[in-house]
Order: C-alpha cells, then sequence, then structure tokens
C-alpha cells in the first residue's frame, strides 16, 4: 500500500513503486483531469503540484513521492473553478481542444504562486507546455491578467 | 481477425479473462446513472423532441444536437449559435449533445454528414442546421398558436417565450415543446438574413470551456466503464510487416495482466486491469517481427523516386492554359527551383484511443473521432457485425487535425482486441511513441519550379511539377479520378471554383502531379496539400519577383487583377504590416497569399534570423475572408493556433524514414512550437458575403511561406526544404 495526500485527502493505492504518479493519480486514485501526453516529461500535460512546485508526474515514480508531501492535481486546484487561473481560463476562452490545459493551467498557477508578477519574457520561458492547437497566445494573456486578478490562491 | 489460436500464444496466456468479464457483463449500459458521458449524451427519449436537431427540456434547457466533432476548432459553439439564431431560444440555456451515428443510420441520415475535416464543419452544415432551427421555430410556435386558437402570424418570439401581443398572452418553448413535438414539420422555412443575426456572427463564448478549467472534461483517454479493462498495443513498426513469433513468458506472471492478445497480423496487445501494467506487460514482450518488403525504404529512397518524378514524361494535369513549355523554350531568361515537402506527424496531445465492448451481437466504441459514420464503418467491419449492430458514441477529441478522420486503424484494433473478452469493455490508449510511429502523415513531395521572363521582366509561363505521394491513393483508392488523378493534390492551385482556386493569371501554365506513392500511409493532415503547394507556389514567385528585380508585392499584383478576393486579403495584410514603409532594424518581411477550403487569406510575416542562423518570428498579420464570420473570436483562436500548427511544421516538422521506420518517436526528436517562440498573431477578419469557406486550416498554408520568403530577405537564403531546420542560415 502507498500513502497519497491527493488534493487533501489521503488516498491508499496498491501500485508496482515504479508505476509513474501520473497513472497512480489516473487510474489508482481515479482523477484524469491530468493528462498523457508523452511520458517523458516533455509536454507537461501531466503537470500537478507536489508542495506547491509544478511537478511533471509521467516521470515521477510513485515511489519518490515523500510520505506528508502533497499532492494538488487540476481536480483540487480549487473546489469551484475560482483559482485566478481559472477564472482567466474562461474569461479569455483559453482552451480550444483542451487536453493540455490542465497542465498549462497548474504550470501557470504554480509560476504565479512563485512570482506573483511575471514579465511576459518570464511567461514564455517559464511555461514549456505543449499545445498544438496553439492557444499559447491566449496562455500568455491568461497569466497576465490573471497576475493583473492579484490573487494567486491555493495550490 | 485476432488469433488466440495462434501458435506462438498458448493459452496460458489467457490468465483471468472470465473473471474480468463478469464486471461488464452484470452492467448493461442503458441503466439509468450509468455514469459516462456518452451515455448521457446519446439522446433520451424523456425529453421533447423538436426535431432531430432540438430538444426543449420542461426547464427550458435548449438541447441542440451537433452532428460534427469537436476537437477544439469551436464547431460545437458555432453550430450551436447557427442554430440557436433561427430558434429563437435563450442562448444562456443551450447545451449541446452528439447524435451517434447508429442513430443517424436508423433515421435515414437526419443529422446528414458527420465528417469534420476538410475546414468543413460548419461551412457544409450552414444551411440544414439553420433550417432546422427555423423548423424547430415554426413548429413550437404553431403549438402555442393552436393552443391560444390564434394564427401563428401573430406571434412573436424572444429568448425562448411565445408572445402574442394582441391578447396579452405568453408562454415557453418548455411548456409548448411537447405538443410541438407533434406538429407537422414545415416544408419550407425562410432564413434570416446575417445582418439580422443576434447570436450568429457574433464572438459569443465557446460553450465547452468550463469543463477544460478543471479536468472534468472527459476525453476518450479518460474513459472509465464498469467492468473495463486496459490495453497496450505493440504494433510492426514497419508498415506491411507481421508478427512472426511473440514470447510472452516474462509477461504472464506480472500485475495485472489478464490476456496477451494478436491483433492482426502485425500487433501483439496486452490487456491488464490498468493501462500502466498493460504497457509495461508490452515492453517485456518478445517480439520477433517480418518486416516484410518495405524494411529497406529509408527517407533517401523515397527522395530517389520523387526526383525521378520531377522530370517524368507521363504526369496528371491539374491546371493548364497556354503553351508553358513553349513560353519556357522562348523565354528571354528561365527561373528554375525545386522544393521538397517530408513526411509530418499530426501529433495530436491526446494519443489515439479507443474503449470496445463486444458480444457475438452486438458492439459498441467510445471514441474520439473526427468522422463518426467512419469510425463505425470501422467497427462493424472489425466486429464482424452489420452497422445495424455497432453503434460509436463520440467522445470529446484531444485534438484531431485530420488524423482521426479518414482512417480508424485504432478503433479496429480496440475491436479486435475486445472480440477476445467478450462482453468486457476494453479501452485501448496508444503511448506516444505508439502514435508518432503509426501515424497517418503528411504526404511527401518535391516540386520542380520553372518560369519563364521575358526582356521585360514579366512572368510569361510557369511549369509547376509536384512528384509525389497522393493522398487518397494511399488510404481511399475509390475517390481518385477514373483516370487515377487526385485532385486533393492540387489544393489551392485549380483553375477555378469555390474551394481552392489559383490567385494569378499566369498566360502559359502547366500545374502537374506525377504521382509518386512510397509505402508510408499518408494522411489528411491539416491544411492538407495547400501546406507544400503554397510554400511551392509563393516562395518561388518570391524568387521570381526577386530575379526580374521587382517588389514580390508589385510583382504579385500585377498577376491578380482577375482576382479580387485573393488580392484583397493579400493588400490587407501588405497594408497592416506597413509594407511599403522600412521594417524595424535587424527585422525583415515576407508575404503569402493563397485560397484553401473555401477561404481566401494572407500572411505577412517580421522576422529575424540571428547570427547562428535561428530564425525568430516576431509578428505575423493574417487576413482571412471566409464569406460569412459566425464566431469572429472563434475565427481568431483558430488564426492564431494555425500559425503554432504551420511554423511548428515550416520550422521544425519532419518523419524521416530508416529500415522501413518512422524514426522520430515523442516530442524530444520531433520538436514542436512553444510559448517561448510563440509571434504575436494579429488576425484581421473581411468577410465579403455570399460565400462561406472555412477557417480551421487555410491559414497554416501561409505560415511556413510568408516566414520563409522573409527568411530570404533577412539571410539572402533560400529554404526550399521543410523543415527550415535543415537549411544553414548561419551568418558566413
Amino acid at each position: 500500500m502507498i500513502r497519497l495526500n491527493v488534493n487533501g485527502s489521503v488516498r491508499e493505492v496498491e501500485a508496482e513503486p515504479d508505476t509513474p504518479l501520473l497513472w497512480v493519480i489516473r487510474e489508482q486514485v481515479g482523477l484524469t483531469g491530468t493528462k498523457y501526453g508523452c511520458g517523458i516529461a516533455q509536454c507537461g500535460a501531466c503537470t500537478v503540484h507536489i508542495d506547491g512546485q509544478a511537478v511533471r508526474s509521467c516521470s515521477l515514480p510513485v515511489s519518490g513521492v515523500e510520505p506528508g508531501q502533497k499532492i494538488v492535481t487540476i481536480e483540487g486546484l480549487s473546489p469551484d473553478r475560482s483559482h485566478p487561473v481559472q477564472k482567466a481560463w474562461a474569461a479569455l476562452d483559453v482552451p480550444q481542444c483542451g487536453f493540455c490545459q490542465s497542465g498549462m493551467i497548474m504550470a501557470a498557477a504554480a509560476l504565479l504562486a512563485q512570482k506573483p508578477k511575471p514579465s511576459e519574457a518570464e511567461i514564455r520561458q517559464e511555461i514549456t507546455n505543449i499545445c498544438r492547437c496553439g492557444t499559447y497566445n491566449r496562455v500568455l494573456a491568461g497569466i497576465t491578467l490573471a497576475a493583473e486578478g492579484g490573487e494567486t490562491g491555493r495550490g | 481477425m485476432t488469433t488466440t489460436s495462434a501458435p506462438a500464444l498458448s493459452r496460458r496466456f489467457f490468465l483471468a479473462g472470465s473473471a474480468a468479464a463478469a464486471g461488464g457483463l452484470a452492467l448493461g449500459f442503458d441503466l439509468p446513472g450509468f455514469d459516462t458521458p456518452s451515455a448521457q449524451a446519446a439522446p433520451g427519449a424523456t425529453s421533447p423532441e423538436i426535431n432531430a436537431w432540438v430538444v426543449v427540456r420542461p426547464d427550458e434547457t435548449v438541447v441542440i444536437r451537433i452532428a460534427r466533432s469537436e476537437m477544439g476548432q469551436g464547431t460545437l459553439t458555432g453550430l450551436a449559435q447557427l442554430v440557436a439564431e433561427e430558434l429563437g431560444c435563450d442562448w444562456a440555456r443551450v447545451t449541446t449533445e452528439y447524435p451517434t451515428p447508429g442513430q443517424n443510420l436508423a433515421r435515414g441520415r437526419a443529422w446528414g454528414d458527420f465528417s469534420t475535416g476538410g475546414s468543413r464543419g460548419i461551412r457544409e452544415s450552414y444551411v440544414a442546421v439553420r433550417q432546422g432551427g427555423a423548423a424547430a421555430r415554426t413548429m413550437l410556435v404553431a403549438a402555442a398558436a393552436q393552443e391560444w386558437g390564434v394564427s401563428p402570424g401573430e406571434c412573436r418570439v424572444e429568448k425562448g417565450v411565445i408572445g402574442h401581443p394582441a391578447s396579452g398572452r405568453s408562454t415557453t418553448f418548455g411548456k409548448v415543446a411537447a405538443a410541438a413535438g407533434r406538429m407537422e414539420p414545415p416544408k419550407d422555412v425562410p432564413l434570416k438574413d446575417p445582418k439580422d443575426w443576434t447570436i450568429a456572427g457574433h464572438p459569443v463564448k465557446r460553450l465547452d470551456t468550463l469543463e477544460k478549467t478543471d479536468g472534468s472534461q472527459v476525453y476518450g483517454i479518460d474513459l472509465r466503464l464498469p467492468g473495463m479493462l486496459n490495453a497496450a498495443i505493440r504494433d510492426c513498426p514497419v508498415v506491411g510487416g507481421t508478427v512472426r513469433s511473440v514470447d510472452a513468458s516474462a509477461v504472464e506472471t506480472m500485475p495485472g495482466v489478464r490476456k496477451v492478445v494478436r491483433v492482426g497480423d502485425s500487433a501483439v496487445a496486452v490487456v491488464a486491469d490498468t493501462f500502466w501494467r498493460a504497457k509495461t506487460a508490452v515492453d517485456a514482450l518478445r517480439i520477433v517481427w517480418d518486416e516484410g518488403p518495405n524494411a529497406g525504404v529509408s527517407s533517401e529512397t523515397i527522395a530517389a523516386t520523387l526526383r525521378e518524378g520531377l522530370d517524368a514524361p507521363e504526369a496528371f494535369i491539374g491546371n493548364k492554359a497556354g503553351d508553358a513549355a513553349g513560353a519556357l523554350k522562348g523565354a528571354a531568361r528561365v527561373v528554375e527551383a525545386t522544393y521538397a515537402y517530408p513526411f509530418q506527424n499530426h501529433a495530436t496531445m491526446e494519443p489515439m484511443n479507443a474503449t470496445a465492448r463486444w458480444t457475438p451481437d452486438r458492439c459498441e466504441v467510445w471514441t474520439p473521432t473526427q468522422n463518426g459514420e467512419a469510425a463505425l464503418a470501422a467497427t462493424a467491419e472489425a466486429a464482424g457485425l452489420s452497422a445495424r449492430q455497432c453503434d460509436v458514441y463520440k467522445i470529446h477529441l484531444g485534438g484531431g487535425f485530420g488524423r482521426r478522420g479518414a482512417t480508424h486503424d485504432w478503433v479496429r484494433q480496440a475491436v479486435l482486441i475486445a472480440r477476445e473478452l467478450p462482453g468486457t469493455p476494453v479501452k485501448l490508449i496508444w503511448t506516444r511513441e505508439e502514435d508518432m510511429t503509426h501515424g497517418r502523415y503528411h504526404p511527401v513531395t518535391q516540386c520542380r519550379m520553372r518560369a519563364a521572363l521575358d526582356e521585360s521582366g514579366n512572368l510569361t509561363g510557369l511549369h509547376m511539377r509536384i512528384s509525389g505521394q497522393s493522398i487518397l491513393a494511399g488510404i481511399i483508392p475509390g475517390r481518385l479520378g477514373p483516370d487515377g488523378k487526385d485532385p486533393v493534390v492540387f489544393q489551392g492551385l485549380n483553375p477555378g471554383g469555390a474551394e481552392a482556386a489559383i490567385g494569378y493569371t499566369i498566360p502559359n501554365l502547366l500545374i502537374d502531379h506525377a504521382m509518386r506513392n512510397p509505402p508510408i500511409i499518408p494522411g489528411f493532415w491539416r491544411g492538407v496539400n495547400t501546406n507544400p503547394n503554397a510554400i511551392y507556389l509563393e516562395c518561388f514567385l518570391d524568387e521570381v519577383a526577386h530575379a526580374a528585380g521587382q517588389d514580390p508585392l508589385a510583382f504579385r499584383r500585377k498577376l491578380m487583377e482577375k482576382h479580387p478576393k485573393h488580392l484583397a486579403v493579400l493588400n490587407a495584410v501588405a497594408e497592416r504590416i506597413g509594407w511599403d514603409a522600412k521594417p524595424p532594424s535587424g527585422v525583415h518581411r515576407g508575404l503569402a497569399q493563397i485560397m484553401g477550403f473555401g477561404s481566401y487569406v494572407a500572411a505577412a510575416a517580421e522576422v529575424s534570423v540571428g547570427d547562428d542562423g535561428k530564425i525568430r518570428v516576431h509578428r505575423i498579420v493574417a487576413a482571412t475572408d471566409p464569406g460569412v464570420a459566425i464566431n469572429p473570436q472563434q475565427i481568431e483562436a483558430q488564426v492564431a493556433g494555425s500559425f503554432v500548427y504551420g511554423l511548428s511544421a515550416a520550422l521544425y516538422g519532419e518523419c524521416t524514414v530508416k529500415d522501413g521506420k518512422i524514426e522520430q518517436t515523442n516530442f524530444d526528436s520531433y520538436p514542436v512550437l512553444r510559448l517561448d517562440e510563440m509571434p504575436k498573431v494579429e488576425a484581421i477578419l473581411m468577410p465579403s458575403g455570399g460565400f462561406i469557406g472555412g477557417v480551421g486550416e487555410p491559414t497554416i498554408a501561409v505560415a511556413a511561406p510568408a516566414v520563409l520568403n522573409a527568411v530570404f530577405a533577412a539571410t539572402g537564403k533560400r529554404v526550399r526544404q521543410i523543415p527550415a531546420s535543415r537549411t544553414d542560415l548561419k551568418r558566413a
């Protein structure tokens, strides 16, 4: 049994220790908002927060999560889509197909938690997630809007 | 056919199959509360259906049925806008659902074509869905008028409320919906003039955004059904190869593994309780391939075949005027260049996946597809059942770009696997590596351009010889012309027509195609053949203009007098970018235009090239004339996104072949554009009325030529081979 703290609740799961955290979250925990896109930490669709840091969960074995570390997935970013990044995303209609957007939002939220007012250059540098629909300019605008909102929320 | 009896797989591999099946059998798919969005999405019998397109629930929710697939392009919202506009409902109460292909079949194709490709989602539904909305409104009004004993003509509709001003009475859609559903459908309904639109034609918000901000949007890969098992697959890396033998001895004791399945003659799958366990087991299989006749194919052998086609005496003619050969012979000057476009993978963010449940008399598939009816056909064929014994539930797509439309190879695999576990739903997910190496690739072509100039530098003749792959020959040979010609090859180059006509008048013109089909399977790839064709024509015209000592814009304008719509978009981008004024220091400009998918588009790019040869695109101005604009803010999103797709392709996109295998396996070897390289995109929307074109694809084609022409302006070097990363642009 592996104990994980996911979105504030402790979950006991059965998985091989080398199973990527992504697949434990999706299959054993049952939260499918976190996406599989590449499996090699290239695309960022699997981004979650571990103790507030953005982590690409496809490349972290579940055994690498320390006891007591707090995992937050897109489902736990806010209870009601009220995180400033989520609100900015809705205001600007950022997503197209949306598949990369959970990871994009989690990466953006982690960035703003660490740097509440990032410059455009910093956003471009820090957000390295892949979006094939090409939402990048609205992602940029969304992060800027969320930053202007001031509050970065929890997660 | 799956091969449970294959000699290489003894029954010891079929572990706990029957136990696993029990859950799926026990829980039917029609039980109330069955927790799948597709089950909910299937049109239900609980609310009154007005007609095929519109259901009104007693709580005034208006359910609009959408036949085409939503994959990010905004079609779901745009089509709903068109129905709602004619219906006169309250937009805030609109929701949507997909009818299934099986329902379409059972109802005589009441929803028409499900195919969502070629930027046709809205433009080919434009009349039908508005008629559906208008007919529903007529029936709702008729029901209210009948109840009141008044003439329908005296009634008014606004935001789902039907009023009779003369008597002051009013009712709502929800209250009369049941009666309206029993009214005779009107034969002929007038449609609104677009200038009177209040919902369509306006930049309304998408209907599907919120679910994409909290992880609740369900994609095919996320689907969970009771009793479901998961599958991972390994298909032969060489097209046409087969499985010679499989040693699964290392797999049978692995945790969670239920069954090892041969899938057709070229693939092996493992079914397990979780995908990760299935995938881990597939990696542990020892498969010996018979790589077959294509094992010796490489990018080099393919390029040699295409090169031969550049001079071949026989070719299909796509556009011909005057005597191009004569003009070249008599020219004061001939300009010649050869271009090449590679294989590219769609690389949708969501890898291919499908969930299938098979029994001897019924097969159901849940999958992200751009063409539900084609998916149904693939399901029936793989299931060994008739289409009426099958259905497909379309799930929201994590990207399509053409990969999930014409062929449904992954659906076939999922059904073949499910046949080995009757009654148990099995979800097949491809790894990114499987996806990258088993694509339906952008067709590979080369092109030799030859231009004739007279003494004054006028273009008197042009021969454009395309050599290479035909998508139709590769995947839909029945759609080739009677002489074997593939008309899709000539997208953007046709002599006329409403779809993709060339925008230049050249007195002596020959555009022809020497078909050369390598074994790598092609597919429709967002933008399709407008991508290479725009590069070939627009980059080469830039070359010819420079050879003639003329400004590329002025040179084009002389050829475009008879093509006012092509010219209008080109002029629009030239004006916005400030073509007549000097660009900022170190920045250089390029232009391109084309007609594709029924729309006229042009782009102007501002680019700089570093001493290290690195291309940086600073600014794109893109103009689109789609005739009619249904949702301007979504068109802007499509245009901006198209440059991400187009620039990824132009700068980095290439799949190479070695020993018959695609060499690129993931985003580390198949780089794509990211936010750090994303230019500003200014979209000019200039609908001129009188026609309707698509918007999902057209501007992709102008991304590469506008940028590459700017790269020439910056470096004096011509990039004639895609991707540009193959050309050394370092300052000497």
